[in-house]
């Protein structure tokens, strides 16, 4: 087995000259990765190939004198993972030197058969091992970035926004599922005592349907905020939901429920006492002076 | 004995819960509160448990209950200053509480309580905004 060594080590400035060539024919990312870099990594993986196939063979992959090797296959494909290299592009990395190892190999051992079978074998099955270890590092990465960011849009979707004192609305653009009706409520609830507000208007225009599950998690958060001494009103029921909630038989009676945000902000307001007047028609004409002499009544 | 004071203040009895409730306590408050509100013909009850960090399904119960003992008695209830941790985990025991009314802070139960005859805190908020 230490035939596989000797050859990779004694032919390696070929077989990184070869393979950068064949990895260039196939999938030319020259405008992701510099050939200078490529060249560092290829020739770093064949030293610790070297080192991996002479103190545990072959074979044994998840052996110790294979960990350089591990280490540095996962750094380099979580980093093309990030780079936005394809799946295909990762593991054609590898297995690109499939070819110029079989014909350093042929030229070694042309002359007897047996051996030249055995060996090309075991570094086939090798490269295969080692691609494998790319595309799980790869899917890994990815996986994690997904995570990531369904956990930052979870954040970005529920923003509570202060329409006025002691008005505040909620925006809610999405499903509703019960992670996020978790997060709506506590942000809602949270804003609620932050702001001292009496009213929460929880606007559901983004919400593209609208079950007895998502009902039952906007009744929820309404009898929290009830609990704690806001009132909140829905806004936002567009026809068609209208239509699915009687269909379905919610029963939203005890909730104040408006079409639009402005109809529920003009009850919310009217709630609270207060009003808004128009003060002049000049401020129609000039826009600026809308600014300066805006009252409330 | 530990107990839960209820304070006199003109028509209406003020409780604030300020220690974690356990079974008796909450049983000898509920004894308190009917007994006060026949001795001093009280209109009205405001219980502030904003200190209240931790609840239970026999103290949101117990809530429920002082409410309704004192509507039989001639009074409102208005709890105040709930946490959102707690009015969380009174919706998840499935606990509404309706029938209860609610409010922000002790002004603004008050200000429920006293109804329109109490409006000095609603000319100030106008003002103001």
């Amino acid at each position: 087995m230490n035939d596989l060594a000797e050859i990779i080590s004694q032919n390696q400035d070929r077989l990184r000259t070869e393979w950068i060539r064949t990895m260039s024919s196939s999938v030319e990312r020259a405008d992701l990765i510099s050939k200078a870099e490529l060249d560092e990594q290829c020739g770093s993986i064949l030293k610790a190939m070297v080192e991996g196939v002479k103190s545990s063979g072959a074979e044994n992959i998840a052996g110790g004198g294979w960990n350089t090797a591990r280490d540095l296959l996962n750094s380099i494909s979580t980093s093309r993972a990030r780079q936005g290299f394809s799946p295909t592009d990762v593991a054609t990395f590898v297995l690109s030197l499939k070819q110029p190892l079989f014909a350093v190999i042929r030229d070694k051992m042309g002359k007897t058969p047996d051996s030249l079978f055995e060996v090309i074998w075991s570094s086939t099955q090798l490269l295969d091992r080692l691609a494998l270890i790319t595309t799980e590092s790869y899917m890994a990465t990815r996986e994690e970035l997904i995570m990531r960011q369904q956990q930052e849009l979870m954040e970005l979707s529920t923003p509570v926004v202060k329409l006025w004192d002691g008005i505040l609305a909620l925006p809610i653009i999405g499903t509703l599922d019960s992670a996020r009706t978790q997060v709506v409520m506590e942000s809602l609830l949270q804003a609620v005592v932050s702001t001292n507000s009496r009213y929460a208007i929880i606007d559901i225009t983004g919400v593209p349907t609208v079950d007895t599950l998502v009902a039952q998690h906007l009744l929820k958060t309404i009898t929290a905020a009830r609990l704690m001494g806001a009132e909140c009103i829905i806004s936002g029921v567009r026809p068609q939901i209208a239509q699915t909630i009687v269909h379905l038989g919610i029963n939203l009676e005890d909730v104040i429920t408006k079409a639009k945000l402005s109809d529920a902000f003009g009850l919310a307001l009217q709630r609270s006492g207060r009003a808004v007047v128009k003060t002049s028609t000049a401020a129609a004409a000039n826009p600026l002076s809308g600014l300066f002499s805006k009252r409330e009544e | 004995m530990e107990r839960i004071p209820v304070l006199r203040m003109g028509s209406l009895l003020l409780i604030t819960i300020q220690v974690d409730m356990h079974d008796k306590l909450a049983l000898q408050l509920q004894d308190d509160v009917t007994e006060r509100i026949s001795d001093w013909g009280s209109t009205g009850v405001l219980i502030d448990i904003s200190s209240l960090e931790i609840v239970d399904s026999f103290i949101g119960r117990m809530l429920a209950n002082i409410a309704g003992m004192s509507r039989v008695l001639g009074a409102e209830t208005v709890v105040v200053g709930m946490q959102p941790a707690v009015a969380i985990t009174l919706v998840e025991l499935g606990m509404s509480l309706t029938g209860v009314r609610t409010a922000l802070s002790v002004e603004a139960g008050m200000e429920l309580l006293y109804g329109n005859a109490f409006t000095g805190s609603e000319d100030e908020q106008r003002t103001e905004a």
